[in-house]
């Protein structure tokens, strides 16, 4: 079984990361933490947001029509508690917030969850993440 | 029928204007792009009014208004900014039912906690900052015979302010009073989901600031906020919100070298000590609302107790209590004095609960009660209401590590003291926490063994002015709710003054 993904998107999500790409240019992702709008995939401008030791690259998107792939990042803190679960980008009605780049557009990028499966898990266990030093 | 009348309709005590532009050096500006966003209420889901859809240039003007007051409204005497922030506690004394209706309306909340917490809670925060500025004094040290130390507090000019939705006037005001009362102009970004009550306080006290002190900058946090946050012309920046939004404002503020301080949520454990269920009385009742107080505001608090930590000794019996009072919450229209929650801010904030009472199932947690949307029918089937809802799992599992923010508590049992501990602190925040016991060493012990910078003890959820507010770990830096927040919003003036008529002798 190849590596398998952590970080999946759906349809909706690869349509608005097009839009958002052509207006904006290059992406990346951050996932957040905390208070109000916490737990959401933040979307920014690729290297907006500086990414340290203390964070950890979960995946990239590769996505149809958009030369690079986006970057998803998330605090290595945060992962610990978070790396047993497989994610996927959606979209929903709403808002945006923090400074992601998708609000104007009236949506909002949202974590779906699933547990790894136990095949999964045993390849993801030994698989180290790489980080943002 | 409401016990209050919504905005807008025959008798309300609101009427909201339809669209809201800037509010900049004293007046409505329109915005630069032209362009507006629709503001939704919770309530019902429907579109209430439009909001000037802020950008760079925008806040640019704001800025240019707030630097043309600030050197003026630094120098005024700490009686003068005294006087105007208990002229505007006062204002919103006389109109407190107004405001009240106006946030609930935009936020979602029960009305009862908007006129009796919130609000009062503002009108409180002027007048202690009123107070803490006419009592803080510089100080003058004798260092030596002939060389004095003389201390001054002195405003850092202008500041911006970036607010959350959850409280959008409670919060606004926490940030708003200390710095006008250091003598500081503000330039703030209200939160895209709750733009207008803000500017309906603003409304009701315009004539009592001068121009230019105080200016807001409606938009989304991409255009408005981030130009405002990444601004070289700012002296400072506060923030309440999450932990990637508060990284980036760090990074711009290092940019610019400027003090920032945060707010950035938590995952706050309420602990429950066996002696607890030891009687039936006035304090187990009190316990048994303190556990329920994660449905304050729909859980939509920093400080939400949203892990339950119930000793093994009681954890049946507790448990059992806890979720017969959890029934018993009352959920109906916010503007109903008898509604204990209401809805959910936005559409967005219901989505992410909605993910996570998924992701808690999956995991393998136990729906005690609720864990599903509430349809209350009506004109409200439209709105965004959530189930009280609590979980029983174990705190590896990830609702027991992120901020749900809805009212939803997952449960888990503890054996001893030194267990209690080890869950409480197992998580990356550290802003508030309860404890719950009969025994004062073990509620001390407790209170300072966990890593938290609020720690309610044998109450919760209570935010009187005078208490120190602030986060450990990834919740923050600093502190808010306290006269210390005055330093957050001054300089150091140092003036090192030598009475001596001799030279040193070096040269």
């Amino acid at each position: 079984m190849p590596l398998p993904s952590r970080v999946d998107y759906t349809p909706e999500t690869a349509e608005l990361l097009l839009k958002l790409t052509k207006i904006n240019g290059p992406l990346m992702f951050h996932q957040s933490g905390g208070c109000c709008d916490g737990s959401s995939p933040m979307c920014y401008l690729k290297g907006e947001f500086r990414v340290g030791g203390a964070d950890v690259l979960i995946g990239e998107l590769m996505i149809t029509d958009i030369a690079e792939p986006i970057q998803v990042w998330m605090s290595a803190s945060q992962f610990e508690y978070w790396k047993h679960t497989h994610l996927t980008i959606d979209v929903v009605v709403g808002r945006g917030g923090g400074f992601s780049l998708e609000s104007p557009e009236g949506k909002r990028f949202l974590i779906r969850s699933r547990l790894f499966t136990d095949e999964e898990w045993a390849i993801l266990e030994s698989s180290p993440v790489k980080t943002g030093a | 029928m409401t016990d209050f009348v919504a905005p807008g309709q025959p008798g309300s005590k609101v009427t909201y204007l339809p669209r809201y532009d800037h509010w900049i050096n004293g007046k409505y500006e329109k915005p630069d792009s032209g362009q507006y966003f629709e503001n939704v209420t919770p309530v019902t889901g429907k579109v209430f009014c439009d909001v000037a859809r802020g950008n760079a240039k925008d806040i640019d003007k704001a800025l240019d208004a707030a630097h043309a007051a600030a050197p003026a409204w630094g120098k005024t005497s700490a009686t003068a900014r005294a006087i105007i922030l208990n002229k505007i506690a006062d204002r919103m004394e006389a109109n407190v039912e107004a405001i009240a209706v106006a946030e609930t309306w935009e936020n979602g909340k029960p009305i009862r906690e908007a006129l009796y917490v919130d609000i009062p809670l503002a009108i409180d925060h002027f007048r202690y900052f009123a107070a803490a500025i006419r009592a803080q004094e510089g100080s003058a040290g004798e260092l030596d015979e002939d060389t004095v130390a003389y201390h001054f507090h002195e405003p850092l000019g202008v500041v911006g302010q970036i607010i959350p939705w959850n409280f959008p006037i409670l919060m606004a005001v926490w940030k708003l009073a200390p710095a006008l009362a250091a003598g500081n102009c503000v330039v703030l970004k209200p939160a895209e989901q709750t733009p207008v009550s803000i500017m309906f306080l603003m409304d009701l006290i315009k004539d009592l600031l001068p121009d230019g002190v105080v200016n807001i900058v409606n938009g989304f946090g991409v255009e408005a906020g981030k130009p405002l946050a990444s601004s070289p012309r700012i002296a400072k920046i506060a923030f309440t919100g999450e932990t990637s939004t508060g990284r980036l404002i760090m990074q711009y503020a290092s940019e610019n070298i400027i003090p920032v301080t945060l707010e950035l949520g938590g995952k706050s454990p309420n602990i429950f000590f066996g002696d607890v269920a030891a009687e039936n009385d006035a304090f187990y009742d009190k316990a048994l609302e303190g556990f329920t107080m994660f449905a304050v505001n729909q859980g939509e608090v920093c400080t939400c107790p949203s892990r339950g930590l119930i000793d093994t000794k009681m954890y049946d019996k507790f448990l059992g209590d806890v979720t017969a009072r959890t029934n018993a919450i009352k959920q109906g229209h916010p503007l109903d004095l008898s509604t204990m929650i209401g809805a959910q801010a936005s559409t967005d904030q219901l989505e992410k609960i909605l993910s996570y009472l998924d992701i808690g199932k999956k995991e393998g947690a136990k729906v005690i009660t609720g864990g599903e949307r509430a349809d209350l029918g009506g004109e409200l089937s439209g709105g965004y209401y959530v189930m009280p809802t609590i979980f029983e799992g174990h705190n590896k599992m990830r609702i027991f590590q992120e901020e749900i923010f809805g009212p939803v508590v997952s449960v888990t049992k503890f054996d001893g003291f030194d267990n209690a501990m080890e869950i409480a602190n197992d998580s990356l925040y550290g802003l508030g926490a309860g404890v719950w016991t009969r025994d004062m060493n073990t509620a001390y012990r407790a209170g300072r063994a966990i890593q938290a910078g609020r720690v309610w003890t044998n109450c919760y959820h209570a935010y009187p002015a005078g208490a120190a507010f602030g986060g450990y770990k990834a919740s923050g830096i600093g502190r808010e709710n306290h006269k210390m927040m005055l330093d957050h919003y001054q300089q150091t003036k140092n003036l090192l003054v030598s009475y001596s008529p001799n030279k040193l002798g070096f040269f």
